[in-house]
């Protein structure tokens, strides 16, 4: 059998037609050339990055397997990153949650000013993080701050200098961090209350039910989403922080407030060992990889779904 | 229900309002404490801000830390101020924010008006792309504006700033666009009129809010931007955020404070006017970027 293909002579219109559908695809193109070069192509650079034995520069001549993963997790400063990032991420994520959960169901009941108050929980989430850790590294300093100012009001014995303290310095990060965010966890838990039908609540009242039975046994269960989206986003904020840190703290006192993103920058582009660096940025994109995949999955199918 | 109940019910009532306010205005002077703190000190002397005390208002009024913070503080080796790097920076925020968010509205108007084979997974690639860790880009990336002979520049940093922020316009404009009837687009389609002419003529007439959208989010994303700035710029290019953590965290000589705050203020000032003046839209962005689908 012979397959035949017959060329039909397109006429003026038809190919007008064809040029129109392609056209969008045209248009999409750079974009997405650009990201699959610039996001795609460039993990996959720094995959194999990541087992080679670049120092100062790239380097695709010596290859070292794992070797870069194996003297990361053998790394003091890695681990102290690792161990900063798990009681930062936990503490940002939890405090943030609850005091937005809390800020958003009191300004739910009716509270008059509420238009005044919104915009002042939320402003923080408007400035740059080097703002944020400006104004709260010498709020927290003990020379001119807190401290100081408790001093100054005759709390002679008042003590806070968390910030200059290898053991407490990641919690005024946190601090600062928590003060950044949380209006805006806020304002998602606000809009997910706004949401609830109050049909529901209703009926729960004429059930008999105390205002805060309702919170606890309706109400709050149905923030379920919410309450993953805050996940997400915080979870993801806090594996990449880097700015606040560097604000703050530099990774000070000592190494006590490195996290991964200031490891990776300090091991790359300070002590040249840009493999090791690869390899660490590769660890991280797996963390936020393994939240962000599965959500994005599962929201996407759900849209299609609705 | 008797009479002395009910008035007890109102009474707890009320208490618990009171509680309620009094709960809600703390958070208020919270969260408006660092602001206040650096606006006080930044129209105080040094010597008021080491002798005295940080909330108290200024004894002696002065805005020579504004004007200090502005042009003639030492940042790096040049005392020139914050001034220079605030301009790099609009010239980065700028073209940046325009070029982004223009692609993101064609893409968004190609992944719903015109689906073809795989457009969703086109999509989902894009959507990804916001949430990488930027350090995972940041070795190609040099190496990327190296090879284009665009090292420490502007260019080099619009470049950066218009590619990455390309998932989240293209995911603002395609939810945004995902609504609109695309009857009107069949319509226009029957009409004999083309991809452009259906884009300018129909879309984008209904397209403004979700525009501001856009432009706000990038725009301070990319204002507040440190990670790209601090690796990609050089001495004439540098923008504000980092030249501020230059200036607040430089180990030489003495720490004014006063001047801190004002070079701090400085930088936050643009963001926060596009929020005082447009909150509403701000916080539809947030939104957005956090709720996809």
């Amino acid at each position: 059998m012979a397959d035949v293909t017959v060329i039909v002579p397109r006429r003026a219109s038809e190919r007008r037609l064809a040029i129109q559908e392609l056209i969008p695809k045209l248009v999409l193109a750079p974009s997405f050339a650009l990201i699959l070069l610039f996001v795609y192509g460039f993990i996959l650079f720094t995959i194999v990055l990541s087992f080679s034995g670049s120092k100062l520069l790239p380097d695709f001549s010596t290859w070292v397997g794992f070797g870069n993963y194996q003297r990361l997790f053998a790394h003091p400063n890695w681990i102290t990153a690792l161990k900063n990032l798990a009681i930062f991420a936990s503490l940002y994520i939890v405090i943030c949650s609850a005091l937005g959960l809390g800020l958003a169901i009191l300004l739910d009941q009716k509270i008059r000013g509420e238009g005044a108050l919104r915009p002042i929980y939320l402003y923080p989430m408007a400035l740059s993080f080097i703002v944020t850790g400006v104004a709260w590294k010498w709020f927290l300093d003990p020379g001119i701050g807190l401290e100081h100012v408790m001093h100054q009001w005759g709390w002679e014995s008042f003590s806070f200098r968390w910030i200059k303290e290898g053991k407490y310095a990641i919690y005024t990060i946190v601090i600062a961090a928590v003060w950044q965010s949380s209006g805006f966890v806020m304002a998602m838990f606000l809009a997910g209350l706004r949401g609830v039908d109050n049909e529901v609540i209703k009926a729960a009242q004429i059930d008999g039910a105390s205002t805060f039975t309702i919170y606890r046994r309706i109400i709050i269960p149905l923030m379920r989403p919410v309450f993953l989206s805050a996940f997400v986003v915080l979870a993801h904020l806090a594996i990449k922080s880097y700015d606040l840190v560097v604000a703050m703290t530099d990774g000070g006192p000592g190494t006590a407030t490195w996290t991964p993103a200031l490891f990776m920058q300090k091991f790359t582009f300070g002590r040249n060992e840009m493999g090791m660096g690869a390899s660490s940025a590769i660890i991280m994109m797996i963390m936020i990889f393994s939240i962000i995949i599965p959500y994005l999955y599962s929201e996407l199918r759900m849209g299609r779904r609705a | 229900m008797s009479a002395a109940s009910q008035d007890n019910a109102a009474r707890t009532g009320v208490i618990a309002r009171a509680a309620i306010y009094a709960v809600l205005i703390l958070f208020a002077v919270y969260y408006l404490l660092p602001l206040y703190v650096m606006l006080v000190n930044s129209l105080k002397p040094l010597e008021e801000i080491r002798q005295g005390n940080m909330l108290a208002l200024p004894q002696q009024w002065t805005i020579a830390p504004w004007l200090s913070a502005w042009s003639t503080a030492q940042i790096g080796v040049q005392p020139i101020g914050l001034r220079p790097y605030f301009i790099n920076s609009v010239l980065m925020v700028v073209p940046a924010v325009f070029i982004s968010t223009m692609l993101g509205a064609m893409n968004g108007y190609v992944l719903t008006k015109w689906r073809f084979r795989g457009d969703s997974f086109v999509f989902g690639m894009m959507l990804l792309a916001c949430f990488i860790p930027f350090q995972i880009v940041l070795i190609p990336s040099a190496r990327i504006l190296g090879l284009l002979d665009l090292s420490g520049t502007v260019s080099g940093l619009i470049l950066i700033h218009a590619v990455y922020g390309l998932g989240f316009t293209t995911l603002f404009f395609r939810n945004y666009y995902e609504a609109f009837p695309t009857e009107l687009v069949r319509a226009a389609q029957i009409d004999g009129a083309s991809f452009f002419q259906i884009f300018r003529r129909i879309l984008l007439p209904s397209s403004g809010p979700i525009i501001v959208v856009t432009v706000i989010w990038q725009f301070t994303n990319i204002w507040n931007d440190f990670l790209f700035g601090s690796s990609f710029s050089s001495v004439d290019s540098i923008p504000l955020t980092v030249a501020l953590n230059n200036l607040v965290n430089s180990s030489t000589g003495v720490k004014e404070y006063n001047v801190h705050f004002a070079g701090a203020i400085l930088a936050a000032l643009p963001t926060l006017v596009v929020y005082i003046v447009s909150g509403r839209y701000f916080v539809r962005g947030l939104m957005a970027g956090a709720v996809k689908g």
